[in-house]
Parts: structure tokens; sequence; C-alpha cells
């Protein structure tokens, strides 16, 4: 089980370092530095801010600069933004994201896992068909279009929510909303389907010839077996989430990381664009890798390096 | 010998996308205390049928009891309520499912799924339900059962789940068991060691069995009494020496002529043609006409009735009527029922 | 066992006298029916075919998918303003539709229409005024509430009828106009054409490389397969997301830089699926049997294997579409994407959200076409889902 983990986290940093060293090569190949075309800078200070970005020296010595900057968790200071570490700017504006991510992938799943069951306990009835309509549009529409729904009609119209910004908890909860459409869809499709099959298993005649009563067929016997697949399904929604976070942000003017890449994008600062890349990157493996081990932990039939043959 | 179980003109249909299948059409049968009963058939005939209808797990919106009874104790279980069903079953009623590999739940251990039955239906406390799960592991012939129980099914074989089934159906002395084809899916080895420990139990525990196969050779082994169906009825029934030595229908000629015997290389097996008929639509007569090779002409126009040719034995086909033409069976299966007649029925 | 006895007694009286003498002979015997199929025998196509069309939803998208396609390319023509036909004088007007414009439909009669609220109705009135270009002559009130005095207890509702305070009664812009005075009605359906284009083409390419790539590693197996599916497994390990993201800000924006974008992460799916499905297929006893009888490699992936992977492909492809134009538009969206003047449907619906809360129907429109274009390819990939599902052929 050790040797499974380091080996996995091993393959992690190899891909980390894959993507750091591609961004890094790719971004070297963009036009644009921090000298800004309007500010009238004299060829002496031009040198002067080039040598505090470390951008006199050749590429190779940039390179391993930046490999070993990452490692104590340097990202580089931002174009924009001058003498502001890029590590500080995600460390401030990581809290929204956070957030409003983890209200968005709790709520969305159990709202989801409770549409997906009550059309797989109702199946083929008229609940069935509602949450799979509902599930339908929540993976199919475009999240920023429903964060405009939103918007328009629970703040504009009825101003039941702010518009935007960030503030109390109200303020977090149209973007919410708007990011947990794709999680809560995902998530009653694949248990509606899950469900319905574990239903129709031979294990679940089993139990129902025991005597079991509906109620714990459905929870005890069903649902735990339909609910550790759904684990799978996470990476998706995490990644619904950051590209989620980059649009609502955007439109709910939050102060969080998404609309930090946006306005970095906008503004050609490269390091913060780096560093926010990298950071999504390595939320993504560290989730994939997490995914893995959880299933291992939760489903007895694929204990990881467990003594069964 | 006292009746368990009765069932009486026992009509079930399916309601599918095509119309009503009508899967069991008027079965009549009894299971006295502490007897094997075989119910023996092609697949299809509706064996399944007629057990699901006892234990009340018929699939809720496609299936309907048309009419009949189920009495249990002179209780009719067909008018009993879900509600009260979940009482009966598992705890007097408890089943065996064909598939060991798929009938425990992968995600919870042996132990549980044996103590669920006896917390809900015993009111034992989890740590007496745990003595008693160790128990019947061991009584099943698990080896090392105080380790065994805490694993989960993956890590059995598969005579080892069925067995740990067996434990689950045994756990609260149920009085009637149902073995719906509890060997079809093992090794042939491991088939002879679960019908052995099958008819341990039941001498130990004293409980009837419903036993359903397609497997002649396994009726003989452990039954006291045989039902051969065909298409939603009961077309045969007898002791087991009544079916081996004497058999009078046609279909059940056919089924111990397809038998395959280790000192039957010389001859031909004596296949039925055809396939079972489509139960949509069952045939006008006898269901089993256009297969068989003796139909009558009235076999065309008129349902056989039972009849009955000793006090345990009945078949339903005309050719026991008394205007019937003398048939003598196949010479291939008369050959066989000499056979089992030497060897005492056993296959 | 005494009851049933006494009942079959009876039974078999009864039957005995209804029972004719003659009919007691044996039966003549008839060609054996029970063998026949019933019904006509269909191929698996054929079969997948019936099912996919028995699905409403599905054949619905299909037809709607159409129109659109047909639109995207019909609909620019349909009237005279260009893509990018830029006039300030007309910015912002709203939809207005001949015929339309007469029902009592809100939202294609050529009227901006919002409340406003003051201390009095006069207040209310000339806020609605100012916001309105002081238009007073085309501006029409309605008084919702009074009020009392105190801030915002009146309201009125004004009705600002655009075309004829800028002297354009004879315009007619479908679907409005946007901050630029760009027709809509020509950029949405320009847009949607983009949007598709990009999502057809990379689908296209994810395919062939998956397929390719896929079905060699799964047919060839061993090595080959080893090393294929080492480098795929680094491919997968990268953020498709921020490997786009990257790809973006280095090529040129446009639609071959989103089309290498998409494309350059997109077939890894494709490929595992199709490797799996190839090593499953050629084990199974009719490719063997295929390989048995000396049939070439060629022949048996184009004869054996190809037919029976391609549902899976093909249902792999219509989910594709809808991940191609949801990225293009989350692109567009974010700025990384197509660049004005060409419109797609990200460009419109980030030019909506611009203008959100005074005029919503400029987003309301590409979001509309983006969701329903969406819906109808899930619909359709469920519906083809199903339609290759043997179990669901009834």
């Amino acid at each position: 089980m050790v040797r499974y983990v380091l080996r996995r986290v091993v393959y992690m940093l190899i891909t980390l370092f894959i993507i750091a060293t591609l961004s890094f090569f790719l971004m070297k190949m963009l036009p644009g530095s921090p000298l800004n075309a309007e500010d009238k800078l004299s060829e002496e200070q031009k040198q002067i801010v080039l040598e505090k970005y470390g951008l006199n020296d050749p590429v190779p010595v940039q390179y391993v600069n930046y490999l070993a900057g990452l490692v104590k968790g340097d990202l580089g200071i931002s174009f924009a933004f001058s003498n502001t570490p890029v590590t500080d700017i995600l460390m401030d504006r990581i809290g929204p994201s956070a957030q409003l991510g983890a209200q968005a992938l709790v709520v969305g799943t159990i709202l989801g896992v409770l549409l997906g069951l009550i059309a797989a306990v109702f199946h083929n009835g008229f609940l069935d068909y509602t949450s799979t309509i509902i599930a339908v549009i929540g993976t199919s529409i475009p999240n920023f279009v429903f964060a405009g729904i939103l918007q328009y009609f629970f703040a504009s119209e009825l101003q039941w929510f702010p518009v935007a910004l960030w503030g109390d908890f109200k303020h977090t909860v149209l973007p919410t909303m708007a990011l947990m459409i794709f999680p809560m869809a995902t998530a009653a499709r694949f248990v509606r389907t899950e469900m319905v099959e574990v239903m129709g298993s031979n294990y679940i005649k089993t139990a129902r010839a025991k005597g079991i009563g509906e109620v714990g067929i459905v929870f005890k016997h069903g649902l735990r077996n339909a609910l550790i697949p759904l684990i799978t399904v996470i990476g998706p929604m995490a990644v619904s989430l950051m590209t989620g976070s980059m649009v609502i942000e955007q439109i709910f003017a939050i102060p969080g990381i998404g609309e930090q890449f946006v306005n970095s994008v906008i503004m050609n600062d490269y390091p913060t664009i780096m560093g926010t890349t990298l950071l999504f990157a390595a939320l993504f493996v560290a989730i994939i890798l997490i995914i893995d081990l959880l299933y291992g932990l939760i489903d007895p039939r694929i204990r990881i390096g467990g003594n069964n043959s | 010998m006292s009746k368990l179980l009765e069932v009486k003109d026992l009509r079930v249909s399916f309601h599918t996308y095509n119309g009503e299948v009508q899967a069991v059409r008027g079965v009549n049968f009894h299971v006295n205390k502490g007897e094997t009963l075989a119910i023996v058939g092609e697949s299809g005939s509706g064996k399944s049928v007629t057990t699901s209808a006892i234990m009340g797990l018929l699939p809720k919106p496609q299936a309907e009891i048309k009419s009949g009874q189920i009495l249990f104790e002179g209780e009719d279980l067909v008018k009993k309520s879900n509600k009260e069903m979940q009482k009966i079953r598992g705890a007097d009623i408890s089943m065996v499912f064909q598939d060991p590999m798929t009938s425990l739940n992968p995600t919870m251990k042996v132990g549980n799924q044996i103590m669920e039955g006896l917390i809900k239906h015993q009111g034992l406390s989890r740590t007496e339900a745990r003595k008693k799960a160790v128990e019947l592991l061991d009584q099943v012939g698990i080896p090392h059962p105080e380790v065994r129980i805490n694993q989960y099914p993956h890590q059995f074989s598969g005579g080892m789940r069925q067995r740990v089934v067996i434990a689950i159906a045994l756990a609260c002395n149920p009085k009637l068991l149902i073995a719906d084809e509890p060997t079809t899916a093992l090794d042939v080895t491991i088939q002879a060691q679960i019908l052995e420990l099958m008819k341990d139990i039941q001498k130990q525990t004293e409980s009837a069995i419903i036993f359903i196969t397609h497997d002649l050779g396994v009726v003989a082994n452990v039954a006291d009494r045989v039902a051969v169906m065909y298409a939603g009825k009961i077309v045969e029934m007898g002791t087991v020496d009544d079916i081996f030595y004497d058999p009078r229908h046609p279909y059940t000629w056919g089924l111990l002529g397809s038998m395959p015997t280790l000192d039957s290389e010389e001859e031909e097996l004596y296949a039925i043609p055809g396939s079972p008929p489509d139960m949509l639509n069952p045939p006008k007569g006898d269901a089993f006409a256009p297969r068989n090779k003796f139909a009558l002409e009235i076999d065309l126009v008129k349902e056989p009735p039972m009849f009955q040719i000793s006090d345990t034995h009945y078949a339903a086909t005309w050719l026991l009527h008394e205007h019937a033409p003398k048939i003598e069976p196949p010479a291939s299966v008369k050959k066989r029922m000499e056979g089992f007649a030497k060897t005492g029925g056993k296959a | 066992m005494e009851g049933t006895t006494a009942d079959m007694e009876k039974m078999k009286h009864s039957s005995t006298e209804s029972a004719p003498k003659e009919l007691f002979v044996l039966a003549q015997q008839k060609e054996d029916t029970s063998e026949k199929i019933s019904g006509p025998s269909r191929t698996f196509f054929q079969d997948a075919r019936r099912t996919f069309f028995k699905n409403k939803f599905a054949v619905l998208s299909v037809i709607l998918l159409i129109i659109i396609i047909i639109m995207s390319f019909v609909g620019p023509t349909m009237n005279d303003h260009g893509i990018d036909d830029q006039d300030l004088a007309r910015a912002k007007m709203p939809a207005r539709v001949p015929v339309l414009e007469n029902l009592p439909i809100p939202g294609f009669e050529g009227v901006l229409r919002d409340e406003f609220k003051g201390s009095n109705v006069e207040e209310a009135t000339n806020n609605a005024y100012s916001r309105y270009d002081n238009q007073k002559d085309f501006i029409d009130i309605e008084v919702l509430s009074e009020g009392d005095g105190s801030k915002n207890s009146a309201e009125v509702r004004a009705t600002y009828r655009v075309y004829e305070a800028k002297g354009m009664e004879d315009e007619y812009f479908w679907l409005g106009t946007d901050s630029l005075g760009r027709d809509q009605w020509t950029r949405l359906w320009e847009g949607t054409k983009v949007s598709l284009l990009i999502a057809f083409i990379a689908a296209l390419i994810s395919l062939v490389i998956g397929v390719a790539y896929g079905g060699i590693a799964g047919y060839y197996g061993g090595k080959v397969d080893d090393v294929l599916m080492r480098i795929l497994e680094v491919l997968v390990g990268i953020p498709s997301l921020v490997v786009i993201l990257l790809m973006m800000l280095v090529l040129d924006p446009g639609i071959t830089s989103i089309v290498i974008a998409l494309t350059i992460t997109g077939w890894t799916g494709m490929a595992r699926i199709v490797r799996g499905e190839v090593m499953k297929l050629k084990n199974q006893e009719f490719v063997l049997a295929a390989r048995t009888l000396g049939q070439s490699n060629k022949r048996i992936i184009i004869k054996h294997l190809l037919p029976n992977i391609s549902g899976i492909i093909i249902i792999n492809t219509m989910f594709t579409i809808p991940d191609a134009i949801f990225f293009e538009a989350f692109l567009s969206f974010i700025g990384l994407g197509i660049t004005p003047p060409q419109a797609s449907l990200g460009t419109l619906i980030n030019t909506g959200f611009d203008n959100i809360m005074l005029y919503p129907y400029m987003l309301w429109f590409p979001a509309i076409m983006i969701s329903v274009i969406m819906i109808a390819f899930n619909l359709i990939g469920d519906g083809l889902r199903d339609a290759f599902d043997p179990k669901m052929h009834k």
C-alpha cells in the first residue's frame, strides 16, 4: 500500500515537472515583458527592471532558477503588480474560490445523489422523468448561461441576492448555484443508472428474500453499492469547477483565482498565468490521486495491496 | 404427513410491451413438512415464477397474480401485505438463488449479511447474532468461521459463497427452504458437495425444501417427490419412483430420454424437438402437442385434465384416457427406465 | 392430499364426458413450427436505427440540429445586414420582427420596457426619461403605483419606442443589435456556424487520431501497446484544461488555434475506448475464426473490427462535439478564443453579459442557441447509446 502511494506520488511529481517545463518554455516563446509600452523608461531603468525579474540571464539559467523557486513554493513575481510575488496573489485569492468550489461540490453532489435516488426508486415514473430532464439540462447547458439566468432573475429582477461582488454568505448563493449545476446533474445521472442496475441485481433479491424492508434495501444494500463508483466522476466535476471558477468569478466579480487568471490573460501577466496554471494542474493531479486511493479504501473488492488474490 | 404449503390454481401473468405473458397457468401442488419437492422443467416453464410468487417477490408493476391461493400453514400468502410478507420471508420461508457469484452484497461483510436476518426476525443483539452467524458458517462447512465472518464475498470461492448463501437462508430455521437451481452455476464436484450439504441440513433441521432444477440427475439425488412443469402448468407429478420408473407424460419421457447416462453410449438420446411455446399466445389444446410425437387429435383441440394414476402419481395427458390408444414409451426411454430400476433411481 | 384427489377425480369425470371418442387417434405430424423465428430478421444496424427512431427526443434533436445547421448558412443572407456593419446610431436596438410585433407577445415589438421607481410619479417618470435618451415623445408611461412621497414608493412602467425615436420605422432588426449596432440575427447565425465548425472539425480530428492510435495499440498489443499506452498515460495525466489554456496563449487566436488546442487533448479518450474495445474483440471467437481462415489483417480490421466498434465511436463522437462547443464558448468567453469582429457563440454570450442588466436580450438569444445545441447533441448521444445497446432492442 505504502509503495503504491509512493509510486503514484512520484508519477504525480513527474507530471507536474512536465507541465512546469512545458509552460515555462511556452511562455518564453511569447512576446511581452514586465515593461509597459506606455511607461516612458530610460534604457537604464529598463535594465534595472529586467534585472529584478532575472530576465537578463540566459534562458537555461532562468529555467533552473524557476524550477528551484518552484520547489520552495516561489512562483516568481507578477508583471502586472510589480513587487508582488505570484504566490502571495494566489494565496490572497484562494479563499473565495475554495469556498465556492467546496460549497458547489458538496451541495451539488448531495442534491444530485438525492435526485438520482428518487429517479431510480420511482423508475419510469413521473419523478424519474422530471429528474432525468433536470439532469440532461444540467449537464448540457453551460454554467455561464446558468449564471446569466440566475443573475438576471434572482439578482436583477427579484433582487433576492446581490448581483455581484464578494461579501457575506448571500454573495455566495448565486455563484454556488451556477457552479453546482454540473456536479448535481452528473451525480444525478450517474446515481440513477447505477442504482437502477444495483436494484435489479441478485444480491438485492437475496436481501428481499431475507425479509429486509424496502427502506433498508434501498439505503443499506442499494445506495452504498451505487455510490462507490460515484467517486470516479469527481475528476470531471473538479475540472468543471475549475473552468467554472474562471467564468463564474468573472460574471459575479468575485476576487478568486479564476477571475485573477482571466485578468492576467488580459494583462499578459505571464508569471501569474503560469502560477495559476501550475496550481490548477497540481490540484487536478492531486484529486485524481486521492480519487484512486479513496476508491481502493471504500470498495472492498479493490483494496490496493491487499492480501487477497 | 401434514401439508406445510399448498398452492391452488395459481395463475401469474406478466404485462409486457407486447401483451400479457401467461407465465403460470393454473398450478396445483403441495409440500409436506420436512419433505423435498423438486420442480423440474425447461427455462421459461414457469418454475421460478411460481416460487417468486410464493416468496411474494414477483417484480411489482409487471407481474400480476391473476387467481389462486398460496396456503402456508393455512394462511393465504397472496392476500398478505408486503409488510406481512417481510416478516415471513427469511424467517418461515427462505430462498437460495442460482448464482452465488452475484447473490451476495459485494460491499458488505459476510457476517453482517447473515446477521441481518437474525437481528430483524429473532430480535437478537449484535453479539448474539454474531455468535449464531459463526455457528451457521461452521454448520455449512466453512472452515475458520470466526475469521471468515469478517471477510467480503469476493474473498470466497463460488462453492464457498453458495454455502454462505445457504447459511443466510438457514439463519432463522425456516420451515420451508426454496432452492432455485442452487447448483447450476457450480462445478460438478462442488455441485455434489452442495447437494450433500443440503441433504444433511434437511436431516438436522427438518425443514421442507422446494428444489427447482432442470437437471433430472439432481432430482433423483435429493427429492422425495417431483413435479414436472411445462408451459406454466404441472404436467406430471409423483414420487421419485413414479417419475423415474413409471413416467406417463410424453414430456417426462422426453426429459428422461435426453438425460445422458454412462451406459448410454450405443443408443441415441431421445431429444425433444422444437422449443417451448410462446406464452404470449399459448397454443390451443395441449401446449406440448406441437412437439409431441404421440399427440392425439384431441390434444390439438382440448387441454388434457389431470389423470390420477395412483395415490401419489398424476399426469396431464390424454394418453391416460380410457379411449386413448395404448402407447408405449419410446424404446430408448424404456431401456433407461429399466436402467434406473436396476441402479435404484440414481442416474 | 384428500382434497386434491377429490378435485382431480371431479375433473376427470367432467372431461371424459365432453371428450369425443373419435378424437383419440394419433394426430398427423405437422411440420414443426416452434423453431420458426417470428418477425422479420434484421441486422444489428437496422435494429439500432429502429430503436433510435423510436426515441422521440433524439429524433426531435436531429431535426432541430439540421434546421440550425441549414440556418447557420442561410440565416446571414436573409437580411442585408453584414456581420460587421457597425453603426453606433443604431446600437442596442431591441428585437423587432414583422407580424410578431403586432401580437401581444413581449420581446419582438421593437420597444424597450422597464419599471422605474421614484418618490412620486413625476420623479419616476423623469427617471424613465433620463434612462431612455429623453425622447419624451416616444415614451409611453403607465403608472403602476402613485406613491406616498417616501423613497421609491411610486412606480411607472415606461415603454420606449426606439425604432420611431431613431426614425427607423421601416427597419427591422429581428434579434436587435449589439452595442456597436451590428445585426444580432446575422451575428448569431454566423457565430453558430463558427462554433459548430470548430466542434465538428475538432471532433473529426480527435476521432481519426484516437481511432488510429487506440486501434494500433489494441490490435498489435504487446510491446507496441506498452509503449503507446505509457505515452498516453503521461498525456492523460496532464489536465486538458491546462494544455488548452497554454496552447491558446501561445497560438494566435482564431478558429485554427482553437481546433488545435481542442484536438491536442481531445483524442485521448477515444484512443482509450477504441483500444479497450479492440482488445476485447480481437480475442473473440469470430475474429479468431477469421484469422484461422487466413484472412489478412486489413480484412479483419475492416470487415470484423470496425463494424463492431463503430457504434461506440459514433456515441463517443456525439459527446465530444458538445464538449468542444462548450470549450470554444468558454475560451471565447474568457478572452482566449475567437476575437472580434468574428463572432462565435462564446463571444456573443460574452457581449451579452456586458449588457445583461439593461439589454438582456443580447444574452438570451445566443444563450438559448448554445443551450439548444448542447441539449440536442446530448440527447442524440443518449439516443445512440441506447440504440447501440442490444438490450434496448425490442
